[in-house]
């Protein structure tokens, strides 16, 4: 941690004339801002005299003038300060000094003190693992946590999940945004740019009240590097580029830092990839380009700052060509044959079916400490959200078109206190209001609204508290309260209309029964109170246990596809119903977990139950008959579950330069009534990593990871659908998971020393390295194709 | 320092968010442009009665009811008929005739007939230059199948006869041209099976 030097303060004292009686006293108290507590062995100089204040903080300047000064006054830990005082006027002067100097956004490696919440699971990774995934995706570098899977679309859209639950059970926080990036769809990607992100936490379950009380699944946190406050100027460039796409990455970021908290910061990001290759085939059209950039600046002061923040994201997807069947039989087919119909030559080239999506994110943050209370924060963010899907339509020139064109417009005010001056116990308070609107242009699309215009409201009220019992024993707990107010404008056909039964349920909410086409046009509003709460304890024993048990209790309103989704899934070549009378999901999850660690050798053993009760999903039941032929309907539907899981970890260093990593998690999911297994729950996996450390090498690293993904062998039956090709009903295996596989991948890196501040870092990596054909079974495409094959990457990265 | 500034700034972006709240322009209706909700075949032979089957499917792909058949009547054996499809969208008014899409990128669409039954066949009668303004040469000959002659033979009974209409497949793969659907990939448009008599 720098200290400033005094030698600047010298420079401004102000000394004035020598012709003055010099006989005044100045006597005060150095004393802590943050807890008001008197501060001793503090100093006090001015004109190269330094005092030292005693142990009640108090100090006495003698034979002073009856000029201005100008006092330097420092404390270890504290920054220093400059105070000019007129000493003709002022006899006693009380000096406050910042206390707690990783508040400042200094540089500071992230330790235990710094986990979000104290009793309930989390982990974070670091900067050189979010360096490893530059060219990958958010989703994929959160799989280097315990308990975190993924449901893909491919491999470029990349859903987390947490503990068996993703999509809106899943809270994004993009440094201090609720990401509104319509989180409800199946293959609607988290918008973030893996690369703006300094370190990412995912607390596994919803006791961090303080983000929202929906996050079922955990929240997942990425925060920005710091910026310490010094004068600085630095950045990082790093540079990609993978044999299986054929593309690579370039990263780039730049920081100036101020003494006085002034901080300027700016990034880029420039992706782009072809079609990726399994083993035995491109696979067309997955093609990626993508682009981010962001700008920051402000001051951080310790009583005061604030934040500017505007990020652009862009982004456009190919979908692999094959999984563009037509009707069920197309679907039969490609499971059947194992592989994909349509293979075309490599090309950078990205055609229908595709999405293109734009996110802007702006922030205006300010916080203000108040001595010996807390820190007040606000916030305000605007979020603006454009997705667009092309299908492959009936003409070149309705392709041409998009399928799906939703704008997502979100504003956001928050304010919270945070009171940390007691040194046993802290509290947060805050607020939440937010506003949100939904515009679908079907006018553009020519196809009838998947999701329907909306407006949305929510405010949000919570309590947290954190108190330390004893030494070892830290107690924590929230509640939080939010009301969700959903307004949309929906058009149902009358036939659906009929076929759901709203007519008994929802008569009232007709505004119009004779729109074109037999449509009706409704206002259906809805209302939703949500409680969550939270409780739990951290205990240290014996030094090198920690032991950590936590309740937490959330509720989620259904989403907007959840409640209104009605008809063709283009993209997805399947009918998707919600239904109007879907209600909360409520969980009661309980979690613990033991950690043992020594300079050797460390482990995490972290189980954990979870009981939803209206627990939403949405699985096959059949198929719809049209002249199209028949498609395979997905509901939505409630039940009460139940999640029950462990994940545990360990890490032994062998010799030296030896250690070893092992991972392995497990979650098991059903229905509590008739005990069916839920459909999309991730298959147990195992991983092993060996690594070979050797810093007299340029800081050598090599490992080796064997990654084992146990075949999923708890499902939903299948269903039986009618097949025109053959005349009858036939079992469609569209719940049957794939086989057990296992991978190798490789990675190693070099670190070079250029100049004082210059560090070039080398990488290779190998991914796949014995080129295994498999397919997951949370991968959405693996009805139609193998997943990636071998991939050799290599990254550059310039720290300067 | 400038926190009145901030303040100030914050406030009015929280009139912003106010405002916006406001723009509550009621939603147009719309329907699938690309519905299908009628085809018509029907099928003419000299000195017999015109046979024509169609189906109905009134909320197109998108809604729940399943489409309806209509048969006018038996075919007759060992005769030759000459078919004519016609593609409607009945949910707009008038109702929008699909064949002007399908003419207007032929190359892009074909129609397969499909039977094991009674001995029935099929041939095409168009190409897809009768359509466009290409020579008749090369893959311009290739058929879009929205006229076709269908031959029944002495066999009489019940049979299936499906129709299905695709677009984007590869007009180029063995045997599509001849109406072998099996390699032709594309997506479908139409995939419908009428339950006719031949007697």
């Amino acid at each position: 941690m720098q200290r400033f030097t005094f030698i600047s303060v010298f420079l401004l004292g102000v000394t004035l004339s020598f012709a003055q009686e010099c006989d005044k006293t100045l006597t005060g108290k150095v004393i802590d801002f943050h807890d008001g507590k008197p501060l001793r062995d503090a100093t006090i100089t001015f004109n190269n005299t330094t005092i030292v204040t005693n142990s009640d903080g108090t100090y006495i300047i003698n034979d002073l003038c009856a000029v201005s000064y100008a006092f330097t006054v420092s404390h270890q830990d504290c920054n220093s300060q400059v105070f000019t005082i007129d000493i003709s006027k002022v006899k006693t002067k009380d000096f406050y000094l910042e206390h707690h100097l990783n508040e400042l956004q200094e540089v500071k490696v992230t330790g235990k003190d710094k986990s979000k919440t104290s009793s309930s699971q989390e982990e974070t990774i670091n900067e050189n693992i979010i360096e490893k995934y530059s060219s990958a995706t958010l989703g994929d570098a959160l799989k280097e946590i315990t308990g975190v899977s993924s449901l893909n679309t491919g491999s470029t859209i990349v859903k987390p999940i947490i503990q068996g639950l993703s999509g809106s059970r899943v809270l994004m926080m993009n440094n201090g945004v609720r990401m509104q990036d319509m989180e409800w769809g199946d293959e609607h990607a988290p918008n973030i740019d893996i690369n703006t992100a300094g370190s990412i936490t995912v607390v596994k379950g919803a006791a961090a009240l303080q983000y929202g009380g929906d996050a079922l699944g955990g929240v997942i946190i990425a925060e920005p590097r710091r910026v310490p406050a010094k004068d600085t100027l630095f950045g990082k460039t790093i540079l990609t580029g993978a044999t299986n796409g054929r593309g690579g990455t370039m990263s780039s970021e730049i920081i100036k830092g101020y003494k006085n908290g002034l901080y300027l910061k700016a990034q880029g990001m420039l992706k782009r990839f072809g079609d990726f290759e399994a083993p035995d085939y491109i696979l067309s059209n997955t093609g990626v380009f993508e682009k981010g950039a962001s700008i920051a600046f402000g001051i951080n002061k310790f009583e005061y700052g604030w934040d500017a923040f505007y990020s652009f994201y862009n982004t456009e997807i190919g979908i692999l060509a094959s999984s563009n069947i037509g009707n069920v039989d197309d679907l039969r087919e490609s499971i059947n044959d194992g592989q994909p119909d349509i293979i075309r030559d490599f090309t950078y080239e990205i055609s229908n079916p595709r999405q293109e999506v734009t996110h802007h994110l702006g922030k205006l943050k300010y916080y203000h400490r108040f001595e010996e209370l807390g820190k007040w924060t606000i916030q305000y963010d605007f979020q603006s959200n454009q997705r667009l899907e092309f299908d492959v339509r009936r003409t070149e020139e309705r392709s041409n078109r998009p399928s799906i064109d939703l704008q997502l417009t979100t504003h956001t005010l928050t304010s919270d206190f945070y009171f940390d001056a007691a040194s046993n116990y802290n509290l947060r308070t805050g607020v939440l209001l937010r506003y949100q609107n939904n515009f679908a242009d079907a006018l553009e699309t020519g196809v009838r609204r998947l999701i329907p215009d909306y407006d949305k409201y929510d405010a949000g009220v919570f309590l947290t508290g954190e108190f330390d019992i004893n030494e070892s024993l830290i107690f924590d707990a929230g509640i939080r309260y939010d009301f969700n107010r959903i307004d949309a404008e929906k058009f149902y056909l009358q036939t659906r209309w009929d076929e759901r039964g709203y007519e008994t349920d929802f008569a009232d909410i007709i505004i119009n029964r004779n729109e074109i086409g037999s449509q009706l046009r409704t206002n259906p509003v809805f209302d939703y109170h949500n409680i969550s709460a939270t409780t739990g304890i951290q205990y240290l024993f014996k030094e090198k246990y920690n032991f950590r048990v936590n309740y937490a209790l959330s509720q989620r309103a259904p989403n907007p596809s959840e409640l209104f989704s009605d008809g063709l899934h283009h993209s997805a070549a399947r009918i998707e119903l919600g239904d109007l009378r879907i209600g909360q999901e409520t969980s009661h999850k309980f979690s613990a977990s033991l950690q043992w660690g020594n300079d050797l050798w460390n482990w995490e053993i972290s189980p954990y139950i979870n009981f939803i009760n209206d627990y939403i999903l949405i699985e096959p039941v059949g198929i719809q008959l049209s002249g199209r032929g028949p498609f395979p309907i997905w509901e939505y539907r409630q039940t009460n579950a139940r999640l029950l899981g462990i994940d545990t970890k360990a890490q032994v260093t062998w010799f030296k330069n030896w250690q070893t990593d092992h991972r392995f998690s497990l979650v098991k999911g059903r229905e509590t009534k008739n005990d069916v297994a839920l459909i999309n729950m991730p298959a147990p996996n195992v991983a092993n990593k060996i690594t070979f450390v050797k810093e007299d090498w340029f800081n050598f690293q090599a490992s080796l990871e064997s990654q084992y993904t146990f075949r999923q062998n708890e499902f939903p039956p299948n269903i039986e659908v009618f097949s025109i090709d053959a005349g009858e009903e036939l079992p469609l295996e569209i719940n049957t998971p794939p086989d057990a596989y296992h991978l190798l991948n490789m990675d190693t890196s070099l670190e070079f020393k250029v100049s004082k501040k210059s560090i070039i870092k080398t990488g290779l990596a190998i991914n796949n390295l014995l080129n295994t054909n498999y397919r997951n079974y949370l991968n959405r495409l693996r009805y139609f194709a193998d997943d990636l094959g071998r991939n050799f990457l290599v990254r550059l990265t310039i720290n300067y | 320092m400038n926190t009145r500034k901030f303040i100030s700034m914050l406030s009015i972006a929280g009139l912003f968010v106010a405002s916006c709240s406001d723009d509550d322009d009621a939603p147009t209706p719309v329907n699938d442009e690309e519905v299908i909700t009628t085809m018509t075949v029907s099928l003419t032979a000299a000195g017999e009665d015109t046979v024509t089957l169609s189906f109905f499917d009134e909320d197109g792909a998108d809604g729940p009811s399943a489409p309806v058949p209509t048969i006018s009547g038996p075919l007759s054996a060992s005769t030759t008929y000459t078919g004519a499809i016609t593609v409607l969208n009945a949910t707009e008014n008038p109702p929008e005739l699909v064949n002007e899409e399908i003419e207007g990128e032929a190359d892009e669409h074909q129609f397969f007939y499909i039977t094991d039954d009674l001995g029935i066949t099929t041939t095409y009668t168009d190409q897809e230059c009768d359509y466009t303004d290409d020579p008749c040469e090369g893959s311009f000959t290739n058929p879009v199948g929205l006229t076709f002659e269908l031959t029944t033979t002495a066999t009489t009974g019940a049979a299936q006869l499906r129709f299905v209409l695709r677009h984007q497949l590869n007009k180029e793969a063995q045997g599509v041209a001849d109406g072998d659907i099996v390699n032709a990939g594309g997506s479908p448009d139409i995939d419908y099976v009428f339950n006719i008599r031949v007697e």
